[in-house]
C-alpha cells in the first residue's frame, strides 16, 4: 500500500515518518515512535485510553489517522512531566489514589489537562461531565474526581487539601 | 526521626509513578525484533460443522508469514484443559468436555477460534483474515438456558443430554414441612444477566523463544501466571521449567483473566513453530466475543416464613448458563453454597443445573457466584418484607446469625469464620439517617414523587487456598526485595506489602521492592483472584517476615553480645530489653549477615521463602443503604446517595480499601442498572462493542459514603478477610431493592435487571393498566 510522508511535533521534538493512509495516529505513536504510554482500550472511541493532545485539544488517537495529524503538535503522557517534575495533574492522581490498574490513566490525565485549560475551577459535576469519554473500570471514578480537584487547586496556586 | 507505623496509614502507592508517566509496560508495549502479529479467524455461526477451511489466498497475501488451522498444528488440535481442576471446568461429576484451541470440525459459539494468521504487521494480519474461506454447515443453535434443557432442543454434545452438564443439589433440614406449615410463603423468579468483564486492557499474549531454557518466555495479560505456565507446558508437551510466564502490567482482570485461554496456547505454539516472537492483542470486539462472561443465571426462589418475619425454609431452582464449553463450571455451585447469606435458616433445598448453550463460556467475574447468591437472598428478603408489611431492616435483623454463633456451620455448606452483622448495619443506618429518610420518603410519596431506599446485609466467601507464597531477601545494603506468588493487577500489593515489610523489619517503604507476576522470579503461587491477595499472599509474606526476624534477632544478639531471648523488636530496631541505647537496625544486621564472619550456628545471608496454606476461608460482610428516585415519566433512576459499610477484617491500607470499595460498588451498580451481554436467537452477539455494552461513565455514579467495621478473621495471621469483591456483591441487590421500593406505590414487587429506563417505564405502564388508581 502507498505511503505518505508526515511530519509531527511530538512532545516538543519534530518527528518524520512514512505511513499508510489507513494507519491510525495511536499506532503511529505506539509502534513507530515507541510512545507506548498511550493505550488502546476499545477502537470505537468510547473508552478514551488513547487520548492525546493534538493542536491543543484532547482527541482520541484511535479515531484519527496519522496523516490527518500531519503538521500538527502532539502531546502524549510521556510529554507531560517537565524536567523530571510531575505535572500537578499527575501529582493529583498519585496523591488521591486516582488509579488502580493504570491502563485508563494516561487518557484520564490528558482529558483532565484539556478540561483544566478550559475550566480551571470545575465543579464535581463538570469534572464528571468532562471525563464522560474516558472509562475507568477500577476506581468507580470517586478518587479520579478528587485527583482532578487536587490538580485544579494546585494549578490555581491554592493549597491542595488531601483528606 | 519519629517512628511511624505504616500498616493502617494512608500511604501513596508505590506503583503509581511509572503508571502516571506512561513509562511502564503492558503486553502490547513490548515489540521484540522480528515479532509476528497474530490475528484469529473466529466463527461467525453459533453452531456449525466445518467442512473445509481454505487458507491459500491468505497465505499468498504479501506480508503474511504463515497461516495455521488446527490441522496444521497437532498441539492446537488436542483437547485443552479448561480451568485449573483435573475435572473439566473444575466441577465434580461433570462429563469431561474439552475443546481444542483451534476448532477443526465443529464450532459451538460465535467467536470460537478457527484459524490464525501471523503477519509482519497487525493491519496485514487483519487483511489476511478476510481472505480465509470457511465452508460452514450451519446447525440449529440454542441460546436460551430454559430452552436448552427442554427435550428436543439442539444438543451441543451428544454425550450431554438436555445440555445439562451437571446438577448441584443441597438439601438440609425439613424443607417440605417448612413450606407446608408456613404462615406465609413467597416465590419470585429472578434473572442474573450475563455481564462482560471489560478490563480496560483487553487480553494479549506475546511469546518468544527463550535460548536459556530452549522453550519460551510468554508475556500474557493474566491474573495467574503460574497456572498459565503449567497449561502451556502441558499443551506443548514441555516441562514447566521450559516455560517462563510473565504478567507485566496488567490492565485489570476482574476474574476474566484467571484461567488460561486458547489464545495463550495458539500464540505459544506458533512462536515455537515459527521460531520467532509472536504477539496477539485482543480487540475490544474480540473481548466481548471470546473473553468469558460472568453471571448468566435464571432462578426461582421461595421462602417459607412466620408472620413475624422469621424465615423457616428456602428453596431454589436455578439454571446456570455455562456457555458452549466449560471454563469455570465451579462458579454456579458457589451461588448455592452462599445461599445462607447472613441468616440462620436451617431448612434449605437448592438445585442448580449447569447448562450448555451456543454462546461464549461463562466463568469468574468479580464475585463469581457470590453476587448471584447475595442478589437472590437480598431480593427475596425484600419480597418477603413487602408481603408481611414489615420494614426490610427488621426482617433482616430477625434472621441474623447471632454474633456468638461463630464459627458458624451453614446448612448450605461453608463454615463462616467470624461475623457480627448488626455492627455494619447499625453504622449504615445511622450514617444514612434511615428513619429520617423513610419519613422524607413518605412526604415525597404524598407529593407523587418516587423515592426508594434499598437496604442489604451480605457476606461472601474468599481467601481460597490452596496456598500462596513469599520470598524475602534482605540485600547486603539492608534494602528488601520481596517476591510474591500472587499476581496483582491494580490491587496495589506492591504498596500494601511494603507497608508490612516496613513495620516488621524497620525499613522505609522506599527501601522495599515487591516483585510479582513472573514465574522465573517468584515462588510458586496461585495468582490474584477471589479477594485472596492480602488474605493468602499477605499472610505468606507475614510468615516469611517472621523467619527473617528470627534470624535478624540472632544476628542482633550476636552483634550486641546478648542472648537472643533478650532481644526485642521495638520502634523498627532490634534492641536489648531494658537497654534503650543498645540497638541494631536492619542495615547493621544485613551488613553482618553478608560479612561471612557470623558463627556457623547463625550462618551467612538473610533471606527466606515461606508458604501459607489457609486453614479455612474468610467471610467479609457488610451493609449498604441506597437512596434512589425514579422519574415515572421516563423511567430514569437517579442514584442520590450510597452508604456502604464493609467489614473486611483488619485493614492494612485504608486508602486502597476505599478504592476497592468504590470500584466494586460501581460494578455492582452497573449490573443493577446498565450492563447486559445480549445474544439474539441465532446466537449473534448484539453487544459487540462498547457502543452497545453500557459500562458506567463518571456521571452515572455518585460520591460514595463508605466506612468500615473491623471484625478480624481467625483464619490468617493478619486477621484480614478480603475486599476485592465485597462491594460488588452488596451493591447489585441494594440498588434493585431501592428501585423496587421506589415503585412500591405501583404495586411492583420485583423487576429483572438491568433496570434501564425502558424496563421501568414499561413496568409502570403495565401496573397502571392493571390498576389505574393504584399510583394516584
Amino acid at each position: 500500500m502507498a505511503t505518505h510522508p508526515i511530519t509531527l511535533t511530538v512532545n516538543g521534538s519534530q518527528r518524520q515518518g512514512q505511513v499508510e493512509p489507513r494507519r491510525l495516529l495511536v499506532h503511529y505513536l505506539r509502534d513507530e515512535l515507541g510512545l507506548t504510554g498511550t493505550h488502546i482500550g476499545c477502537e470505537t472511541s468510547q473508552c478514551g485510553a488513547c487520548t492525546v493532545i493534538l493542536n491543543g485539544q484532547a482527541v482520541k488517537s484511535c479515531t484519527v489517522f496519522a496523516v490527518q495529524a500531519d503538521g500538527g503538535q502532539v502531546m502524549t503522557i510521556e510529554g507531560l512531566a517537565q524536567d523530571g517534575q510531575l505535572h500537578p495533574i499527575q501529582e493529583g492522581f498519585w496523591e488521591e489514589h486516582g488509579l488502580q490498574c493504570g491502563f485508563c490513566t494516561p487518557g484520564m490525565i490528558l482529558s483532565t489537562y484539556d478540561l483544566l485549560l478550559k475550566n480551571p475551577d470545575p465543579s464535581e459535576q463538570e469534572i464528571r461531565h468532562a471525563l464522560h469519554g474516558n472509562l475507568c473500570r477500577c476506581t468507580g471514578y470517586q478518587h479520579i474526581v478528587k485527583s482532578v480537584q487536587y490538580a485544579a487547586n494546585k494549578m490555581k496556586g491554592a493549597p491542595a487539601v488531601a483528606d | 526521626m519519629v517512628y511511624m507505623r505504616q500498616v493502617g496509614a494512608r500511604v501513596k502507592r508505590k506503583e503509581d509513578p511509572r503508571l502516571i508517566t506512561g513509562s511502564s509496560n503492558y503486553v502490547d508495549d513490548f515489540n521484540p525484533r522480528g515479532v509476528g502479529h497474530l490475528g484469529i479467524l473466529r466463527s461467525v455461526y453459533a453452531h456449525a460443522k466445518i467442512n473445509g477451511i481454505d487458507t491459500s489466498a491468505a497465505k499468498a497475501h504479501p506480508g503474511v508469514i504463515a497461516v495455521f488451522t488446527g490441522a496444521d498444528v497437532p498441539e492446537l488440535d488436542r483437547p485443552m484443559p479448561h480451568g485449573e481442576g483435573e475435572t473439566a471446568g473444575g466441577q465434580k461429576g461433570m462429563v469431561g468436555i474439552v475443546t481444542a484451541p483451534l476448532a477443526t470440525d465443529r464450532v459451538r459459539h460465535v467467536g470460537q477460534a478457527i484459524a490464525a494468521v501471523v503477519a509482519e504487521d497487525r493491519y496485514i494480519a487483519r487483511d489476511a483474515l478476510d481472505l480465509i474461506v470457511v465452508d460452514y454447515e450451519p446447525l440449529d443453535a440454542v441460546i436460551d438456558i430454559e430452552e436448552a434443557v427442554k427435550d428436543g432442543a439442539p444438543q451441543l454434545y451428544d454425550e450431554v443430554p438436555n445440555n445439562t452438564a451437571y446438577t448441584w443439589t443441597r438439601k438440609r433440614g425439613e424443607v417440605d414441612a417448612a413450606f407446608a406449615e408456613a404462615e406465609v410463603t413467597v416465590t419470585q423468579r429472578m434473572n442474573n444477566q450475563r455481564l462482560a468483564a471489560i478490563s480496560l486492557e483487553t487480553r494479549g499474549v506475546l511469546a518468544q523463544p527463550d535460548p536459556l531454557s530452549g522453550g519460551l518466555t510468554v508475556y500474557t495479560s493474566t491474573q495467574n501466571p503460574h497456572s498459565v505456565r503449567a497449561e502451556i507446558a502441558r499443551t506443548l508437551g514441555l516441562s514447566e521449567i521450559e516455560i517462563r510466564v510473565v504478567a507485566p502490567e496488567v490492565g485489570g482482570g476482574f476474574g476474566a483473566k484467571i484461567s488460561s485461554y486458547p489464545e495463550e496456547m495458539i500464540v505459544a505454539a506458533l512462536a515455537r513453530k515459527l521460531n520467532r516472537p509472536v504477539k496477539w492483542i485482543e480487540t475490544r470486539s474480540e473481548h466481548l466475543l471470546a473473553t468469558h462472561h460472568g453471571r448468566g443465571q435464571i432462578n426461582e426462589i421461595s421462602l417459607a416464613a412466620k408472620r413475624d418475619g422469621t424465615i423457616t425454609g428456602l428453596r431454589m431452582r436455578c439454571l446456570a448458563d455455562l456457555g458452549a464449553y466449560p471454563r469455570d463450571a465451579s462458579v454456579p455451585p458457589l451461588t448455592g453454597m452462599l445461599m445462607s447469606g447472613v441468616y440462620g435458616y436451617q431448612n434449605v433445598d437448592i438445585e442448580i443445573r449447569g447448562v450448555y448453550t451456543n454462546t461464549m463460556a461463562t466463568g469468574a467475574y468479580r464475585g463469581a457466584g457470590r453476587p448471584e447468591a447475595a442478589y437472590y437472598v437480598e431480593r427475596i428478603m425484600d419480597v418477603l418484607a413487602a408481603e408481611l408489611g414489615i420494614d426490610p431492616v427488621e426482617v433482616r435483623r430477625k434472621n441474623f446469625i447471632p454474633p456468638d454463633a461463630f464459627p458458624y456451620k451453614t446448612p448450605t455448606g461453608p463454615t463462616y469464620d467470624s461475623g457480627d452483622y448488626n455492627k455494619p448495619l447499625d453504622k449504615a443506618l445511622a450514617a444514612a439517617d434511615y428513619q429520617g429518610q423513610r419519613a422524607e420518603q413518605r412526604q415525597l410519596r404524598a407529593q407523587g414523587r418516587y423515592r426508594g431506599i434499598g437496604v442489604v446485609t451480605f457476606t461472601e466467601i474468599c481467601g481460597f487456598g490452596p496456598f500462596d507464597s513469599a520470598s524475602v531477601r534482605v540485600e547486603p545494603s539492608g534494602k528488601v526485595t520481596v517476591a510474591t506468588g500472587i499476581s496483582p493487577h491494580g490491587q496495589g500489593q506492591e504498596t500494601t506489602f511494603a507497608q508490612m515489610v516496613a513495620d516488621e523489619l524497620g525499613v522505609s517503604m522506599d527501601d522495599v521492592i515487591v516483585v510479582h507476576g513472573d514465574t522465573a522470579r517468584t515462588p510458586a503461587g496461585k495468582g490474584t483472584m477471589g479477594s485472596r491477595g492480602l488474605v493468602v499472599g499477605g499472610s505468606a509474606l507475614f510468615k516469611t517476615l517472621g523467619q527473617i526476624k528470627e534470624k535478624a534477632t540472632k544476628i542482633a544478639a550476636h552483634l550486641l553480645e546478648a542472648s537472643p531471648e533478650d532481644i526485642e523488636f521495638r520502634e523498627g530496631k532490634f534492641g536489648v530489653k531494658g537497654a534503650p541505647d543498645r540497638t541494631k537496625t536492619l542495615v547493621d544486621i544485613a551488613a553482618a549477615a553478608y560479612s561471612g564472619s557470623l558463627p556457623d550456628e547463625i550462618g551467612t545471608g538473610l533471606e527466606a521463602t515461606d508458604f501459607f496454606a489457609p486453614p479455612g476461608t474468610t467471610f467479609p460482610f457488610g451493609a449498604d443503604v441506597v437512596t434512589v428516585e425514579v422519574n415515572p415519566e421516563t423511567g430514569e433512576v437517579a442514584l442520590l446517595r450510597y452508604v456502604a459499610i464493609d467489614d473486611c477484617g483488619r485493614v492494612i491500607s485504608p486508602l486502597l480499601v476505599d478504592g476497592q470499595v468504590h470500584g466494586g460498588l460501581t460494578q455492582g451498580i452497573a449490573q443493577a442498572l446498565f450492563e447486559e451481554v445480549v445474544y439474539d436467537e441465532q446466537g449473534q452477539l448484539v453487544t459487540g462493542t462498547l457502543m452497545d455494552y453500557a459500562v458506567p461513565k463518571p456521571e452515572y455514579v455518585p460520591m460514595f459514603e463508605n466506612d468500615r467495621t473491623e471484625t478480624p478473621s481467625p483464619h490468617n495471621p493478619l486477621g484480614a478477610k478480603g475486599i476485592g469483591e465485597l462491594a460488588t456483591i452488596g451493591s447489585t441487590p441494594a440498588v434493585v431493592n431501592a428501585v423496587v421500593d421506589a415503585l412500591a406505590p405501583f404495586g411492583i414487587r420485583h423487576l429483572d435487571m438491568p433496570l434501564r429506563p425502558q424496563r421501568i417505564w414499561q413496568a409502570i405502564q403495565d401496573a397502571q393498566a392493571k390498576a389505574p388508581a393504584a399510583a394516584d
